[in-house]
Parts: structure tokens; sequence; C-alpha cells
């Protein structure tokens, strides 16, 4: 149920954080316009919020996080030595990810993880939305570059945006 | 010691700033270009966007936290701007070192023709 | 220290600069060209914070967010653009 006091509990302190960072300061008029702008904006632009957004399991979110910037630290390393040790050394290779996420907010986050994660960029959704097309730049197995993502990213998310 | 830390990282974040961009200019196809500019670029102006929180809090006139704006929407918009972009290539039939899965063409043709 | 730190990045982010122009010129694809341009501006990004740590002025700050948010627009319509043939449907 929406309800005009808190139209969109989730988008409403994001945005009011983002304008404090945009000030720059802490100053108590900088969060009470940060908040009022978090209250007025969601209420404005409900109709372009068809999906309630639902964090299950903020704790497994948090841990997900946490193994994901390890991941984009170790991710660019990779990547790095690549680039420098040239063109010859790469096996680029084209794999096929079977989604078991259904909602928008998973499938996009997913989406944003692998792009972010070793050598892999997700190029194409299915307009069924049954599988994610990921491009690697350095794939010895593919298959267990399939297992990687589905165990360590969707596991995670599926837990988090879509257990009931 | 601060300004060790700092040095380190700006050296650091242009580093990888430049290999993001030689990983831009030396690979062989569109798809393996692709990854230098969003991996490496992005984590190295994170980097610099970094010491410069910690160069701009350390000079007295209040703490600086911006630069985290800058560093978050970068990191949240490098993979849609690298998925956009692979996705306008597979479209075009951008040539590839690895061969696209059949999938995509069916799927894309089949598209075409219900927009026509 | 800084300032010699300050002078090597400077140099390896012109060094990025001009690598990414050269791809941008070169091309050979359109999506190359796209994907050029978007580098740039993530490079020109870099270069405006390293000049406002060297000129210790935050206002540099300022057109850093404005060319990020800018620049990723454009990136979005120009993809839009190749996927399409139209931007606003």
């Amino acid at each position: 149920m929406k309800h005009w006091l808190l139209p969109h509990p989730i988008l409403t302190p994001i945005l009011a954080l983002i304008w404090v960072l945009l000030v720059n300061s802490l100053s108590p008029g900088a969060i009470l316009m940060g908040v009022v702008l978090g209250w007025a904006i969601p209420l404005f632009t409900l109709r372009f919020w068809p999906d309630e957004v639902r964090v299950r399991k903020p704790l497994t979110l948090i841990r997900f996080l946490v193994v994901l910037l390890y991941d984009i630290l170790i991710a660019n390393l990779a990547v790095a030595w690549l680039i420098l040790r040239g063109p010859r050394h790469v096996h680029p290779a084209f794999v096929v990810v079977p989604l078991e996420l259904t909602t928008d907010i998973g499938i996009s986050f997913l989406a944003n993880t692998i792009s972010l994660t070793p050598g892999t960029v997700s190029s194409w959704l299915s307009p069924d939305r049954r599988s994610l097309v990921v491009q690697g730049l350095d794939v010895k197995d593919p298959h267990a570059l399939v297992e990687t993502i589905k165990r360590r990213y969707e596991a995670p998310l599926l837990e988090v945006f879509e257990s009931c | 010691m601060l300004e060790t830390t700092l040095s380190i990282l700006i050296v650091i974040g242009a580093l990888f700033t430049f290999i993001g961009s030689l990983g831009l200019a030396r690979m062989p196809d569109f798809y393996t270009r692709l990854h230098g500019p969003t991996k490496a670029t992005t984590l190295g102006v994170g980097s610099l966007l970094i010491a410069s929180m910690i160069h701009f809090s350390t000079q007295g006139e209040g703490v600086s936290f911006h630069e985290v704006l800058v560093t978050l929407f970068l990191f949240i918009t490098a993979p849609v701007s690298a998925h956009l972009l692979s996705k306008a290539a597979l479209h075009l039939r951008v040539r590839s070192i690895a061969p696209p899965p059949a999938q995509i063409e069916q799927a894309d043709s089949e598209a075409d023709r219900g927009r026509e | 220290m800084l300032s010699t730190a300050l002078a090597i990045a400077f140099g390896l982010v012109t060094a990025a600069l001009a690598l990414t122009l050269w791809r941008l010129l070169r091309g050979p694809d359109k999506p190359d060209r796209i994907l050029a341009l978007d580098t740039l501006y993530v490079n020109s990004i870099a270069l405006l914070v390293l000049l406002g740590i060297h000129l210790d002025s935050a206002l540099y700050f300022e057109a850093a967010i404005l060319i990020a948010m800018m620049g990723f627009v454009g990136t979005v319509a120009l993809c839009k653009y190749l996927l399409r043939g139209d931007i606003i449907e």
C-alpha cells in the first residue's frame, strides 16, 4: 500500500543523502532540505515507480556488497594485467547465463554486478528475460564462468529480492 | 605520512586511468576494448577522487565528501553504458573475434520484423 | 613529493587522453567511437580532479559532476540512436 506520508521508503533516504553530498555540508538546513526533497520527489513521480522494491534480507545484501567490492578490486587488477600483457593473450568468448531472477531490480543488479567484475560485461538480455548474454575477456572454461556467476552473484540476489 | 598516502593514491589512480585507455587503444576487437574503459578507468578515477577527498578534508575547511557522489555515479553508470554499447554493437553486428550466440541474431531479426 | 606525484599523474592522464583520441579518430565502427567518447569524458574528469588538487580549488568539482552526468546521458542517447535509429520515440 502506497502512502502519501512515505511514498517510497528506499528512495527517500537515498535522495536525502545525495542532496547532502551535493551541497557538501552537514548543516541542519541542508539535511532538512534533503529530507523534504526525498519526500516530495517520490510523491510527484509515484506513477513512474510501477513495482514496489522490497529488500527482504538486508544483511545478505550488505554481505553481497562487501564481496562485490572485493571482486571489483581483483577484477581491475586482472583486467589491467591482461591489457598490459597484450592482445595475443586474451581469449574472448560469449557465454549464455540462464536466469532465475525475474524482477527488474534483481536482473539489473545482476547485470551491473557482472559488468563490474572479472573480465565480463553483460551485453544482451533475451526478450523473454530468461537468459543474459555475457561477454568475457579471457574465458578458459565457459561452464565454470556460468557456474561462478550463478553461485557467487545470482544466489544472494535471489535471496535478497525474491525469496518469499 | 599523509602526503605519501595521497601521492600513492594519485599515481595508482592515474596509472589505472592510463591502463584503461591503453586497453581501448590496443585490444583487437570492440568487445575486448569494452573492458578497459569500464573497469580500469572507473577504478582509476575512483582512486583519484578518494585522493582528492582526503586532500580537501585535511585543508582545515571542514570535511569534503561530495567526491563520493561522483565516484558512486561513475560506478553506477559505467556498467549501464557498457551494456548499452555492447547491445548496440551486437545489433549492428560489429566484427568480433568470438562468435556471438545464435539466439541474439534470431531475436534481433524478429524484433525488426515486429516493428515494420 | 605531492608535486612529483601530480606531475606523473598529469603525464599519465594526458597520455590516456591521447590514446583515447586516437581510437576516436580511427574507429573503425560507430560503437568504437562512442566508447572512445565515453572514455574521453571519464578521463577528463580525472584531469579535472587532478587540476583541483594541484590548484587547491574545490570549484573544479562542479565541472566534474556536470561532465559525469552529461557524459552518461550523451552515451545513452547515442546508443539508443544506434539501436533504434531514433532518440525520442
